[in-house]
This record gives structure tokens, C-alpha cells and sequence, in this order.
């Protein structure tokens, strides 16, 4: 089984104030702190589950900066074998159609079963970019999968619907699947692998190594403009409870039980 | 021309509120464009659905084909690249869920048309179609404009408007079906449904939910001394499931459940929309969250801009003292 695995370099905003800059069309994001994005991470996980069962190599494919090889090192300390990473500033990066073209042109010469990813990234929500890889490559797909099974020439998947429905579908290899959060445990990196990932090849390209024409993939050729960004307003019409930590979970537990919440 | 084709999302004999809701924003866009807005409906044995969308004074075109009984990416994908030819229309809508989703952006790469995605607002500016979405959890928003071409295709976000009050009945067209080939690849096999656990956190009176600012699952001991001293049962974002802190059955939101209890108490949880989605029709909310922009204060009754673990262990302690 010949797997690629797509992933994506991206900052923890989860429990941060995020401020945009000057231009107003990006996000300041030097506070953050990076690392893989969490479907990617699960996807990950699922290739090298796969590769232990079923034998074969993973290849890591990431478009990103330099410093996002600390994430691609660590996917290769789990278990994948090698990595492409793809480094070019013309990408028009904030429509997932133009990634999805760079992408396939990383995947052109390769033979595949499978390319992994996760459906959806932390910080552009689209979910398009794997949908629209599979399309570029000619390839079946599934996407925000949470299950898979691989049988003989094809595999079995549980798509996750709304409402904790499952959808199971089977599709022929070679195949994209998108892969949701929680299909499976990601490993921690064993300190072993880590020292071999260090090894491991990993190769840096641009546009033009890949034989892509810039002008197929950038800002002009994108369909979609990124107008402006900006903070939404938080309209809240909560009681904010304000205080010492502990004054404040005293003012709580009064208001609750005074309410009969409690 | 100039017309907005709304694709109405149906699973297992029921229409999704997606297809209702779109039909607040498509209207409108038509109007601008000079056309209408029309409802496409494509499954199998369709009379009855069709008959619902027709309530809102708009055309219902119906594709009828037994091999549109269960949703297939590829059948979709087939289908409307065949009915945008015929059509021509100037936006195709379809909703933002695991559907829209599948076949979307490859539809969009096949035609070589423009996708935004996860839309939540959609509107004329200047002669442009501009749409709004959110990054970063909705921490950010951003628009995007359309360049020209034949069709914009958008997914629309499910929950993101309200559906429209229904008015007069639309006519109902029968369309063939597009699908002319037999497709080999992707298989229907079958519905699982999610498992039944040992609370069902829909019936619940109080909720404590936790997401990702828990951490760590040692951390859950005080989450669930609290719970305990108010007789709540525990719920959780989809961060939490994914941690494995708490079971499927628990989870609250989109892909999960949606609750109305009487007290939903929200710690370490951002509010992501799939996430409020779930719980915005509790009766009282208190969120507690690092973040002072989390988007989980929009819905907040009582808020408190702190980190957890320092608010978590005196609240338990007070509210045991007050019982």
C-alpha cells in the first residue's frame, strides 16, 4: 500500500485573542504557536496504522514553510517514511482549489493507493481541499471519514453526518480520503523515531521543480478574491462576572443557587 | 439565466433545514441578478418533499430517479455538471454539511467554475457577489468576492440564517435524469446510527460540558466533583470526544447532540458554530473561557473571562456549602 499523506502547518488559536494585521488581509500570527492541524494529525495516525497492517510506505506532502519541518519530522518519528515539502510564495493559499492543483502536481508521477488528509483545517475551514485534490487527480474520494477499512482493490469507509449518523460507502483504490478528528488515538512519537525521522528524506520544492506553471495556480488564477478580514464583534449580552478568580466563582455559585439553578 | 439553483438537502425521507434556510438568502441574489431563484430536489420517490418546498412561492424542479435513493457523491457530481450545462445557472447553492462537502469542490474543479465554502453570509456589493465566512473557529471573518463566470457555486453554512415563513405554493417541474451512466466506483453499503450510551444527555436538567482548555484527562476529577455536587451529568465539545475525555454519545453540537437543558454550564470551550449549534437553546448559560473574544460569550447568560482551574475548585466548594 503506497500512501501520501497531505498535511497542513497551522496556528493554535484555540484559546488566544487573534488580531489581524495592518493589511487587514492576514492574520498576526506570531504569538501562536504552530503545529500540525488536528484532522492532519489524525490523518497521519490512520497511514500509519495502515502501513503496519498492510505494509507499503507513507509519504508525508505539505505545503509550508521552513520552519513547519518540525511538524513533518515528527509525522516521519511516527512512522511515515519520507516527505515533500512544497515552498512557494505565489500559491494563492487562501483558495483551497489552487492548493488542491499544487498539490495533485506533487502527486503527478507518483504511484498512489491512497492519499490521506484531514477534512478540514483549523484556521480556513473550507473542507474543500481534498474533495477537489481527488477531482484534480482523477481519483475517487470520500470525505470526513471516520472509519476505514481496506479490502481487496478497494476500501470502506464510515463518512460522518450530521447528527452522529454514519454513511458507509465503499470505494475503488487508488482513492482521497478526508479524514475527521477522533478516528483513531494519534501516537505520541517514540523517542527512537525521532532520532530516525532526523534521517529520513525529505525533500523541499518549488513551483518550478514540479514542473507547475505559477500563473495555473496563483492569485490571478484563482476565481475568488480575499476582499478584507475582520473581527467579528462579539455581541454578548451575558452578566460578565468580574473579580479575584475566587470572588468570581462565588459570585456564580451565589447567582446560581439565589436562581434556583441549582 | 441569472437565476439561483438552490440544491434542497433530503436524508432518509427527510428534508434537511439547510434546504429551508437557503431559501431565506436565494431570493434575494436572484433579484439582483435578474432571474429567480429555483429549487432543485434530485432522490427517489420525491412527491411528498416535493410538496414542501414548494410552499415558499418558488419553482421546485424534481429529478425522480430510483438511483438517487441514497445520496452518492459521484451520482451528485454527475447530475449537476450535466444540469449546470442545461440550466445555466448564475449560483448554484447547496448546503455546507457532509454532503455538500463531498462533491462540491470536485464539481468545482470539473467545471472549472469558482467555490466558496462554509458561506454564512451572501450578498451584491458593487456588482460582485460577495460572500462571508468565518476562520479560525469564528474568531475571524473573511470575504470573499467572486471574479466572473458562468456559475458561482456556494456551500452554505446549516444554522446560519432562519428559514423563511412559507408563502404561496411554487410550481413543480419534472427534469429527466442527468444521470445517464451506470457509475461503477462508489458504493452505498449502508446507515449506522450512533451508539446509545448510559445518559442521555438530552434529557439532562444540567449539563457541565468541557472542551478543549480541560487539557488533560487528569484534569477531570474536579469537572466531575462539580457535576456531582449539582446532579449534572457531563457533556462536551467535539475536542473533547476527539480526547477521548468523554464518549460520543456525549457530545454536543452538529455531529453530535442538541440539548435544552436548564443550566448548561460551558468551561474551557471556544463555542466554535457546530458547537452552539448544539446548545444555544439551553435556558440559562455560563461559560467560562480564557478567551474574552470566545465566540461561546455570544450565547452566554453569565460569563467569566478566567482560566478554569482557578475558578473551577472554589465554585464546587461554594455551591456545596450553599446546598
Amino acid at each position: 500500500m503506497k500512501t501520501f499523506v497531505c498535511i497542513k502547518y497551522v496556528p493554535d488559536t484555540s484559546e488566544a485573542e487573534v488580531k489581524l494585521n495592518p493589511d487587514g488581509l492576514t492574520v498576526d500570527d506570531s504569538r501562536f504557536s504552530f503545529d500540525i492541524n488536528d484532522a492532519d494529525n489524525y490523518a497521519v495516525e490512520e497511514s500509519v496504522i495502515i502501513k503496519e497492517a498492510q505494509g507499503g510506505e507513507v509519504t508525508v506532502l505539505s505545503i509550508g514553510p521552513k520552519k513547519s519541518e518540525v511538524m513533518i519530522r515528527m509525522a516521519m518519528a511516527k512512522g511515515c517514511d519520507k516527505a515533500v515539502r512544497i515552498e512557494d510564495d505565489r500559491i494563492a493559499a487562501h483558495d483551497p482549489l489552487m492548493v488542491a492543483k499544487v498539490l495533485a502536481g506533487g502527486l503527478k508521477d507518483q504511484e498512489f493507493d491512497l492519499v490521506l488528509t484531514g477534512c478540514m483545517a483549523n484556521d480556513d475551514w473550507h473542507m474543500s481541499t481534498g474533495v477537489a485534490l481527488a477531482e484534480e487527480l482523477g481519483v475517487n474520494h470520500a470525505s470526513m471519514v471516520n472509519k476505514v477499512e481496506i479490502l481487496d482493490g478497494k476500501v470502506k469507509v464510515n463518512r460522518e453526518l450530521e447528527g452522529g449518523l454514519m454513511e458507509v460507502v465503499e470505494v475503488d483504490l487508488p482513492a482521497v480520503l478526508t479524514i475527521q478528528t477522533g478516528i483513531n488515538e494519534p501516537r505520541y512519537a517514540p523517542i527512537r523515531g525521532i532520532r530516525q525521522a532526523q534521517k529520513k528524506e525529505l525533500n523541499v520544492v518549488s513551483l518550478d521543480d514540479m514542473g507547475i506553471d505559477a500563473a495555473a495556480v496563483n492569485a490571478d488564477a484563482s476565481q475568488v478574491v480575499l476582499e478584507k478580514l475582520y473581527i467579528p464583534e462579539v455581541e454578548s449580552s451575558a452578566e460578565f462576572i468580574e473579580g479575584e478568580p475566587d470572588e468570581k466563582a462565588e459570585k456564580l455559585a451565589s447567582i446560581l443557587q439565589k436562581g434556583g439553578l441549582v | 439565466m441569472g437565476n439561483v439553483l438552490v440544491l434542497a438537502e433530503h436524508r432518509q425521507g427527510a428534508l434537511r433545514d439547510v434546504s429551508f434556510e437557503m431559501l431565506a438568502v436565494a431570493p434575494k441574489i436572484a433579484e439582483e441578478l435578474g432571474g429567480e431563484a429555483v429549487v432543485l430536489l434530485m432522490g427517489s420517490g420525491m412527491d411528498d418533499m416535493a410538496k414542501k418546498m414548494t410552499g415558499y412561492g418558488l419553482k421546485v424542479m424534481v429529478v425522480d430517479d430510483p438511483a438517487f435513493e441514497n445520496f452518492n457523491a459521484e451520482k451528485y457530481q454527475m447530475a449537476l455538471s450535466a444540469l449546470l450545462d442545461d440550466l445555466k445557472p448564475s449560483v448554484l447553492m447547496v448546503g455546507h454539511t457532509a454532503q455538500g462537502v463531498d462533491f462540491m469542490p470536485a464539481l468545482a474543479v470539473e467545471k472549472k467554475l469558482p467555490l466558496v465554502a462554509d458561506v454564512v453570509e451572501l450578498a451584491f456589493e458593487d456588482g460582485t457577489l460577495k460572500a462571508t465566512r468565518q476562520l479560525y473557529s469564528g474568531k475571524v471573518n473573511a470575504v470573499v468576492a467572486f471574479k466572473p463566470a458562468d456559475t458561482f457555486l456556494v456551500t452554505f453554512r446549516e444554522g446560519a440564517v432562519e428559514a423563511p415563513e412559507a408563502s404561496a405554493a411554487g410550481d413543480v417541474e419534472k427534469l429527466d435524469s442527468p444521470l445517464k451512466e451506470e457509475v461503477p466506483y462508489r458504493k452505498f453499503v449502508e446507515y449506522v446510527e450512533a451508539e446509545v450510551g448510559d445518559v442521555d444527555i438530552t434529557q439532562s436538567d444540567i449539563l457541565v460540558a468541557i472542551g478543549r482548555g480541560l487539557k488533560e484527562d487528569k484534569n477531570l476529577p474536579m469537572v466531575e466533583e462539580l457535576a456531582t455536587a449539582i446532579k449534572a451529568d457531563i457533556a462536551g465539545s467535539r475536542a473533547a470526544t476527539d480526547a477521548g475525555w468523554i464518549p460520543h454519545d456525549r457530545q454536543v453540537g452538529t455531529s453530535g447532540k442538541a440539548v435544552k437543558p436548564k443550566l448548561y454550564i460551558a468551561m474551557g470551550i471556544s463555542g466554535a458554530f457546530q458547537h452552539l449549534a448544539g446548545m444555544k437553546g439551553a435556558k440559562t448559560i455560563v461559560a467560562i473561557n480564557k478567551d474574552p473574544e470566545a465566540p461561546i460569550f455570544t450565547v452566554a447568560d453569565y460569563a467569566i473571562v478566567d482560566d478554569m482551574f482557578k475558578v473551577l475548585p472554589k465554585l464546587t466548594e461554594k455551591l456545596k456549602e450553599l446546598k
